[in-house]
């Protein structure tokens, strides 16, 4: 197996056959001449076999890939018959009495040098179009076909780069995915690539096609730029498992977004997504999830070598509000410790981790350090619709203690005349059965709760989620777990507060039903699942 | 002669294809229709010319039409300007 890499310019994945594209090389030679007039008469034969081919590839594309990317055939038409062009190939052909082969291919250097050396990525690729033009007027004057390729059912388009002109001549339903050793982001076949929805990586370098060959069978994923030729059984296994998922979750997408969380009997939910860093922003945005109803704030931490101040914190907050423009954001003051560890804490060996010294157990122990975290939060508040969120907790003294702790930050906040947004939600992780068992006393004093799932089985349970051995002994479905939820969402409720779930049981689509009979008003789950929810959610029918 | 000037608010300014629609539409006048652009000038009927000003969004050109049948000519820009870029 060998393994091509560039940059990947649509998100799917391929597996088919290589098909390399072939072009035919025509060597211009500069020649003398005696009688450039007969040169000229060349010349017009070969534009205007040029102009009668591009009008027939024009109207191919106009059926295949619609007016807007037709058009380009059409500017070709109209650069062939442009003055400085035409005057700048006559001009060389006679003052220099030189073949109009040579003369087309100076002038082509010329125009395509102006466009490269322009300041703008889009003008730069267009000396692609200029070489295209001029390369078929030569093609035509040396009476030369185009270029041509292997045509396999499903292909993997190779080449060094690829014309406009050329990928219209491939035979579309057989192209499953592009593979260019130059190109960027704007060249034809990324826009190609693009409108036909199909993987395509650029970039990869001149030298893999010395690499590749005919027929090979490969793999192309064009959300990592990869391409495995010849692959193994074991990488081929994982192509096809995440071709068949994108696939999946594409139809859902197409189905699905843009519809609202509801029942058939019309009981609504709300649909987040849990995210661990500022990189995942885009997954929520395309998954079309309702708001973020976990943002893990430990990769701050964890991506540090020593405490983030309060000023990178402010900035990553602040990117996370203003990129979800309004939906709803709860971020989680950090959940260190644990499976967590991080060095300049300087947590040290504990016989318990899970039972340790973790969390919010840590932040009031160093308030100094959680005082920071409040602060950026607070100053973040003002760009969007914050919740804050506070892992671990199992009295009502530890949440009198942290709301004190917001109340001095605000006050700090206020005397410096800094703003923050008054509406931040304050909520807490019901991930203790503790907490759970609490939970009426603890429901007045905040705005949501939101059930961790994998903390509450293992407390509940006794069970340590990091022991393989125990798996069996892990059944995420007992009914201890699932009664402490709904006494949870019970007294959130009496109070008029909501209550969502955020651990991997909301995303386990047996456990929808009940979870909306509880009366759950959020499932946070990963980017990837929030459209399967949605999709479990408008199946149901509570009534029955 | 007339001219006039007009700021570009298409998102791409003078790509490929508003210039090759520009050429388009004013090809059919005997008048000489100039465009600059921080010095540099280039025929409104030229498409790769045109394309070389790499004109942008928020770019002021300068539009100079001379000849016979400048009114209509000049018209015709304005009016190309206007619902193009």
């Amino acid at each position: 197996m060998k393994t091509v890499s560039g940059k990947g310019v649509y998100g799917a994945v391929a597996i088919g056959r290589i098909s390399v594209f072939k072009r035919q090389e025509v060597q211009v030679k500069r020649v003398r001449i005696e009688r450039p007039e007969l040169e000229l008469t060349r010349l017009e034969a070969a534009k205007e076999a040029a102009i009668s081919q591009l009008s027939e590839i024009y109207e191919k594309a106009l059926k295949e890939v619609g007016e807007a990317n037709a058009q380009i055939f059409e500017i070709h038409m109209m650069m062939i018959e442009d003055d400085d062009y035409n005057d700048s190939i006559a001009n060389i052909i006679t003052s220099q009495s030189v073949n109009a082969e040579y003369a087309v291919a100076v002038t082509s250097d010329n125009f395509a040098e102006m466009f490269a050396s322009m300041d703008d990525a889009y003008m730069q690729a267009r000396a692609a179009d200029v070489r295209d033009i001029s390369n078929r007027i030569i093609r035509n004057l040396c009476n030369r076909d185009t270029a041509n390729a292997v045509s396999y059912d499903k292909m993997i388009v190779c080449a060094d780069d690829l014309a406009p002109s050329e990928t219209v001549s491939l035979d579309k339903d057989k192209v499953v995915a592009f593979v260019t050793a130059h190109g960027s982001s704007n060249s034809h076949t990324a826009i190609l690539a693009r409108n036909m929805n199909i993987p395509a990586i650029i970039g990869a370098g001149e030298e893999f096609l010395a690499q590749i060959h005919d027929g090979d069978v490969a793999a192309v994923d064009g959300y990592t730029g990869e391409m495995f030729v010849c692959p193994d059984e074991e990488t081929l296994a994982r192509m096809e498992k995440k071709q068949k998922e994108d696939l999946e979750k594409k139809a859902l997408l197409q189905n699905l977004k843009g519809k609202e969380n509801v029942t058939l009997d019309g009981k609504s939910i709300k649909i987040y997504a849990n995210i661990g860093g500022v990189s995942n922003i885009g997954a929520v945005m395309m998954n079309d999830a309702g708001g973020i109803g976990l943002f893990r704030s430990e990769f701050l931490y964890l991506e540090s070598s020593d405490y983030p101040d309060e000023e990178t914190q402010f900035l990553a907050y602040k990117k996370v509000l203003e990129s979800m423009a309004g939906k709803k954001v709860i971020i989680r003051t950090l959940d260190i410790g644990a499976d967590k560890q991080v060095d300049y804490f300087k947590l040290g060996q504990e016989e318990n981790p899970a039972l340790g010294f973790r969390a919010i157990r840590i932040c009031l122990t160093r308030p100094e350090i959680f005082k920071v975290q409040l602060r950026a939060l607070y100053r973040a508040s003002v760009y969007g619709s914050l919740g804050i969120m506070f892992p671990m907790i199992t009295s009502v003294e530890e949440l009198r203690e942290i709301l004190e702790i917001c109340e001095t930050v605000k006050e700090e906040l206020r005397a410096e005349g800094v703003e923050y947004s008054e509406s931040i939600e304050l909520g807490i992780m019901i991930e203790t059965p503790a907490a759970a068992i609490i939970s009426d006393l603890l429901a007045p004093m905040v705005d949501f709760f939101s059930v961790g799932t994998n903390d509450l089985t293992q407390y509940t349970l006794a069970v340590d989620r990091q022991n393989p051995m125990l798996e069996r002994f892990c059944d995420t479905h007992h009914e201890a777990i699932l009664r402490l939820i709904e006494l949870a969402a019970r007294n959130a409720h009496a109070h008029g507060k909501w209550i969502g779930i955020c651990g991997e049981l909301a995303a386990d689509t047996s456990l929808t039903e009940r979870f909306l009979r509880m009366g759950i008003d959020e499932l946070s789950v990963s980017p990837g699942f929030v459209l399967k929810v949605r999709d479990t959610v408008r199946k149901l029918d509570l009534s029955k | 002669m007339k001219t006039f000037a007009y700021t570009i608010k298409d998102e791409l300014g003078i790509h490929a294809r508003p210039a090759g629609l520009m050429v388009k539409a004013v090809k059919g006048f005997s008048s000489e229709i100039t465009i600059a652009k921080n010095g540099k000038t280039a025929s409104a009927k030229k498409l790769m010319a045109l394309m070389g000003l790499g004109v942008k969004c928020g770019d002021e050109i300068q539009i100079t039409v001379e000849g016979a049948d400048e009114d209509q000519a000049a018209a015709a820009v304005q009016e190309f300007l206007a619902a193009n870029l």
